[in-house]
């Protein structure tokens, strides 16, 4: 008797808190796979400028080099996920957050941050700046 | 009848059927002690006050206040510069938060530095302690809803080191962003999070914690009770009503005054809308009682031993939270010289100092 009256009394919690739970926690909205995208035009960037843009639906570095060569990364701190900034004074990436640098290759070099930025490949076509992940 | 009668009939139909005078009469029967530390006894009291002021403010930003990426900033902006004496209440509301955990802090280090928790008083201990995470959660959520720069990614740190906790941390996450990452969808449940599951949490929660305070009266430190033997002389007490009670009320009217003075002197700022695609700018932090943890993770080096550094911190904080919960089921016989109950009074005072220091730290100009 008790044990019939355990298990319905069970079975109506799971079956109350089971769609309650699965309801909290948002459905997969699987991102357009973006692997490819035009960043800018070749020269709206001065040398030893940085900019972030949207990419796939997450922040993006774009890099000029003094000798007008191009570096793309992701803007997404390898620490806790603040967005980074290019410093052209420092010629490094910084995070504003706990104070994180990367050198403009995405390495980790000080502060809290234990991983390098990914990076991304740069090619300039018809003037276009185009990003892509490998 | 005159008007005086009439009076005395309404007060007989409401005596009838509610009872007023039987809890005026336990009022003044509760008697709360008096001696040299008696004074810690208020600051409950004020964090209920305070509390007060929070449901009230809330309920009246809440009826200009839109939870969506698009219009949450422009809500809060109209609110200011519009609303006659919108700015007034928006900055009320941000003070008395910060206030209020203020001397919730206050509060709980007194229970726990005059040995409070001990028993029977374990559960009055751990309400308050829940109460302490509910309020850290109100102050959270809180945050994102003006839908500022500083607050965005003080949220996209915050959630993800909930999301670096090993095993629980990517559902922690999704279930806290509401997605992969911090958008529109964070603000909206931030929002429900802020001004309905918490309010409901803290109305049962805190109806505990009171009535166990009720019930078992307030404790009086070990030490003071066995100054008070030694010296042959039984403590000393006033009544709850209405002695203590109007000296309460006392510190409620100050509070109120700083309060409105803080309000009118330094209106709370509202900053920049949130970009999700921009940099975090120079001068991010957290509310500043979440300083220490910030600075914590700040200064801890990208590798310890093998493990990120931040999931060490993360976990060692935890940790510490943890015992915190625990203090009256670790400290079980405070007594003077009692070997455990010293450990953990000067594991309290080093907790305290750490956090001090650390939150110097943060607003230490660089
Ligand atoms: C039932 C109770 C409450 C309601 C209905 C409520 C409602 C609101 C609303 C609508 C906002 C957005 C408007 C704005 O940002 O100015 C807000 C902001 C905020 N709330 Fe509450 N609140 C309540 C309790 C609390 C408590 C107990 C705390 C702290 C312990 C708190 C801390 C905050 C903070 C820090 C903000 C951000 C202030 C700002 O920068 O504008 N709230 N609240
Ligand atoms: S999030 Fe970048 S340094 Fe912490």
């Amino acid at each position: 008797m008790n044990w019939f009256l355990g298990t319905s009394a069970g079975a109506m919690c799971a079956s109350v808190f089971y769609p309650v739970i699965r309801y909290l926690v948002p459905p997969d909205i699987p991102e357009a796979q973006t692997s490819q995208m035009v960043a800018g035009r070749d020269g709206d960037l001065k040398p030893n400028e940085g900019k972030v843009f949207a990419f796939g639906g997450q922040p993006a570095l774009l890099i000029r080099d003094e000798d007008g060569g191009y570096q793309a990364l992701s803007a997404t701190c390898t620490h806790l996920n603040c967005t980074v900034q290019y410093r052209g004074d420092l010629k490094q990436i910084w995070c504003a957050c706990h104070n994180g640098f990367y050198d403009r290759n995405g390495k980790n070099i000080s502060g809290p941050p234990p991983r390098p930025l990914d990076s991304y490949k740069v090619h300039v076509v018809d003037g276009d700046v185009v990003v892509s992940k490998s | 009848m005159t008007t005086r009668e009439r009076l005395a009939a309404v007060q007989e139909w409401v005596e009838v059927r509610v009872g007023i005078s039987q809890l005026i009469e336990m009022g003044r029967e509760k008697k709360v002690p008096l001696h040299r530390h008696s004074f810690w006894y208020y600051m409950g009291g004020m964090t209920l006050f305070l509390f007060g002021i929070q449901v009230g403010t809330g309920i009246l930003l809440l009826l200009y206040y839109r939870p969506s990426s698009g219009e949450a900033f422009e809500s809060v902006q109209f609110l200011m510069t519009r609303v006659p004496f919108g700015w007034l209440i928006r900055s009320i509301h941000s003070w008395s938060a910060n206030l209020l955990v203020f001397v919730l802090f206050l509060h709980m280090f007194s229970a726990f530095f005059l040995k409070a928790f001990r028993k029977p008083r374990e559960l009055t201990w751990l309400t308050g302690a829940v109460l302490l995470a509910l309020m850290m959660g109100f102050g959270f959520s809180g945050y994102l809803l003006p839908w500022n720069t500083l607050a965005f990614f003080a949220t996209q740190v915050g959630t993800e080191v909930a999301g670096r906790v090993p095993v629980v941390g990517e559902f922690a996450l999704r279930l806290l962003r509401g997605g992969d990452q911090v958008t529109g969808a964070t603000l909206t449940r931030f929002y429900g999070i802020h001004v309905a599951i918490l309010p409901a949490l803290t109305t049962v929660i805190l109806g505990a914690h009171l009535l166990f305070v009720q019930k078992h009266g307030m404790s009086v430190p070990p030490q003071v009770e066995a100054d008070a033997e030694r010296a042959g002389k039984p403590l000393g007490s006033y009544p709850f009503l209405p002695n203590f009670l109007l000296r309460d009320a006392i510190g409620w009217c100050a509070a109120l005054g700083v309060l409105a003075g803080l309000a009118a002197l330094f209106p709370w700022e509202l900053g920049e809308k949130a970009d999700p695609f921009a940099s975090a700018p120079a001068g991010i932090r957290p509310e500043w009682y979440f300083g220490w943890m910030f600075q914590t993770l700040k200064m801890l080096p990208p590798h310890i031993l093998g493990f990120e550094g931040e999931v060490l911190g993360i976990l060692a904080i935890t940790l510490g939270f943890i015992i915190w919960f625990a203090v009256p089921f670790l400290d079980r016989t405070p007594r003077p010289g009692n070997r455990v109950t010293r450990a953990f009074a000067v594991g309290g005072w080093l907790a305290l100092l750490y956090m001090a220091v650390a939150t110097a730290m943060v607003y230490w100009p660089q």
